[in-house]
């Protein structure tokens, strides 16, 4: 009953930001990636290895998460889900049956996809703000479920997840050999996204998003490019999890609360929703932000967080990059 | 005497148990669904509001002496002010847009209240007396009634009860209904509009806010205890739908009771058996079991 009036206003903003298609764009491209790389393979000589780790799994994490909001216009509010299951079973596979990092990685990145199929077979049956309540709540299902498994070890998470040698070669234990193998990932991961979003899949999806109705008029099975884009979006969520349990060996709880499922869309939603750079963007924020704030403000930084969330809502819609995109952008739309 | 190898106390008293939290579904999911219905607003922060109205309650009576009678009016009363002020002030700016920043922006607010809270109260939970005249119980026979346990049920379902009384029969709900259809031909008959849906968002809340001073004395008063809450009847109104109030009021009751049963003979699932039973619900009648055909 609401899908009718779900679609257009939710992107009125990023119908003009996303759609900046034309001549320039795959110059433009080249040279983000280039400046990407380049940024990516100085930084860990500049700040802290273990920070930027953290910033690129949560990037990675939310450019999932906006490949699904920002460009099919379902709001996931069970994330976290995706994040935390993969990070259980690859930090369970490496610790407990020793197999090496990329094959626990895949492992858990391949679950949390198998996760995203049957949580996406189940949400897209209903539309709008009910597709949003029934992905929390599965994900709450599996928040019970990892507390209560044996194997999880409850409250305390998995612990001392070992780092492991890469391909039974690269010793990870090193910050920054582990940094450049996380980089290599956020990097594949990005790209895998950026491919989506400028295919012909990508262009039915943001379709879908404008006008459910009239995609399917046109033909297009919409509900399949939804189930698609769901597991797409969970496998890579399931991808950043994995990476994330083994750069900081721990699995645990915190990962699959629903605090997580709204972290990251606040990074969404501060970085920019439904353009490319905004969720990595909103992540460097937060991370740095909770960085910041973790030993000066202690609790209060939930309070800081529900505060930027009110203010991105009410006043700063298309994000930090939205935002400078539409001052980049707005001369030029008038002349 | 067991039934299914249960002692018939042990499975009475869990289903009481079941029968109060199905009655905080039912009151929760009713004030959900008015105000989905009115302002297309998810309200992430109900779960926040059942809080703030037993902390409310507790502050009232640890600072200011305010009995829990005085407290089950003044609380709602309270919370429902706040929300108005905060449907005028905030949530109004976004009924032109999807409805999704209505449930972002109530998130936001949601957690704003837990931190508050949660910095100046911890997370231990602070007891709440049970008040003079309900202390006690009595003997039913088969099983010990704890009066105040008793008193939250009548109490929650005779809000219900007074809630579709009023939408359904009254002049008011009416027009409530009406505006929720048409709110432009409703405007145009010259009713303020915009006013009934500021009454309604602050009259969800006083709903939330109620429940919450009833549970204050059940349930730890603890900063968290809305935000799990209110997933659960997330949950309890994808398996209702949110077209019908008495839908609410049954779904919620029967939820709670099933998840007693559940906990009497298979414990390990009472947590979750409300989420699968979305998930059965969502397989079988994806609208769900009083929800309109989309």
């Amino acid at each position: 009953m609401s899908d009718a009036s779900v679609s257009p206003p939710l992107q009125s903003k990023g119908a003009s930001a996303g759609t900046g298609t034309g001549v320039a764009r795959p110059l433009g491209d080249r040279l983000m990636f280039v400046v990407l790389i380049v940024v990516g393979l100085v930084a860990p000589h500049l700040v802290y290895p273990t920070f930027l780790m953290k910033v690129l799994c949560f990037a990675l994490f939310a450019s999932a998460f906006n490949l699904l909001l920002g460009f099919a216009g379902l709001l996931s509010f069970g994330h976290a889900a995706f994040f935390a299951a993969s990070a259980y079973v690859c930090g369970y596979l490496c610790r407990e049956l020793g197999v090496t990092p990329e094959v626990g990685i895949l492992a858990g990145t391949a679950f949390a996809g198998l996760l995203g199929l049957v949580f996406g077979q189940l949400a897209i049956r209903r539309s709008g703000i009910y597709f949003a309540m029934i992905t929390l709540a599965l994900a709450q299902l599996v928040y019970f479920i990892e507390l209560e498994l044996p194997f999880t070890g409850g409250e305390d998470g998995l612990q001392g997840i070992p780092r492991g040698h890469l391909l039974g070669l690269i010793d990870l234990s090193g910050n920054l050999t582990m940094y450049y193998f996380v980089f290599a990932i956020f990097l594949a991961g990005f790209w895998l996204i950026h491919r989506t979003i400028h295919s012909p899949f990508g262009q039915i999806l943001k379709a879908i998003r404008e006008n459910e109705q009239r995609a399917i008029s046109l033909g297009y099975a919409v509900e399949r490019y939804k189930l698609v884009a769901f597991v797409l979006s969970a496998t890579l969520a399931g991808l950043a999890g994995a990476t994330k349990s083994i750069v900081f060996q721990l699995a645990s709880l915190t990962d699959a609360h629903w605090h997580m499922s709204g972290e990251v869309v606040l990074m969404t939603l501060l970085g920019g929703l439904g353009t490319v750079l905004g969720p990595s963007v909103g992540a460097l924020t937060i991370v740095g932000l909770e960085n910041l704030l973790a030993d000066k403000v202690g609790p209060w930084v939930t309070v800081i967080m529900g505060g930027i969330f009110v203010v991105c809502v009410l006043v700063f819609r298309r994000g930090i990059v939205g935002e400078l995109r539409a001052l980049v952008l707005a001369p030029k739309d008038e002349a | 005497m067991t039934i299914f190898g249960v002692p018939p106390q042990l499975l009475f008293s869990q289903l009481l148990l079941g029968l109060i939290n199905g009655s905080f579904y039912a009151v929760l999911s009713l004030g959900l669904a008015v105000i989905f219905g009115m302002l297309n607003v998810i309200n992430f922060a109900h779960g926040a509001q059942f809080m703030i109205g037993a902390f409310v309650a507790w502050i009232a009576l640890t600072q200011f002496g305010v009995n829990y009678w005085e407290a089950l009016v003044l609380s709602p009363l309270l919370v429902g002010a706040l929300s108005a002020l905060i449907e005028v002030s905030m949530l109004r700016r976004l009924y032109k847009l999807d409805h999704l920043y209505g449930l972002l922006l109530t998130f936001g607010l949601a957690l704003i209240a837990e931190g508050v809270f949660r910095n100046f109260y911890g997370v231990s939970g602070e007891s709440y007396d049970v008040p003079d005249q309900l202390a006690g119980g009595v003997n039913l026979g088969f099983m010990f009634l704890p009066l105040y346990r008793g008193w939250v049920v009548v109490a929650a379902l005779g809000v219900c009860l007074a809630v579709w009384f009023a939408i359904e029969r009254t002049r008011l709900g009416a027009t409530l209904r009406a505006a929720t259809q048409r709110p432009d031909l409703v405007q145009s008959l010259g009713i303020n509009v915009p006013l009934l849906m500021t009454a309604t968002y602050a009259a969800g809340a006083a709903l939330a806010a109620f429940a919450g001073v009833l549970a204050a004395p059940i349930m730890q008063v603890n900063p968290l205890m809305g935000s799990h809450l209110i997933i659960v009847v997330f949950a309890v109104v994808v398996i209702g739908g949110m077209g019908s109030i008495l839908g609410s009021i049954v779904t919620g009751v029967g939820l709670g009771l099933v998840e007693a049963f559940t906990k009497v003979y298979y414990p390990q699932a009472s947590g979750v058996v409300i989420f699968l039973i979305m998930v059965i619900v969502l397989l079988v009648r994806p609208a769900g079991l009083f929800g309109r055909q989309a």
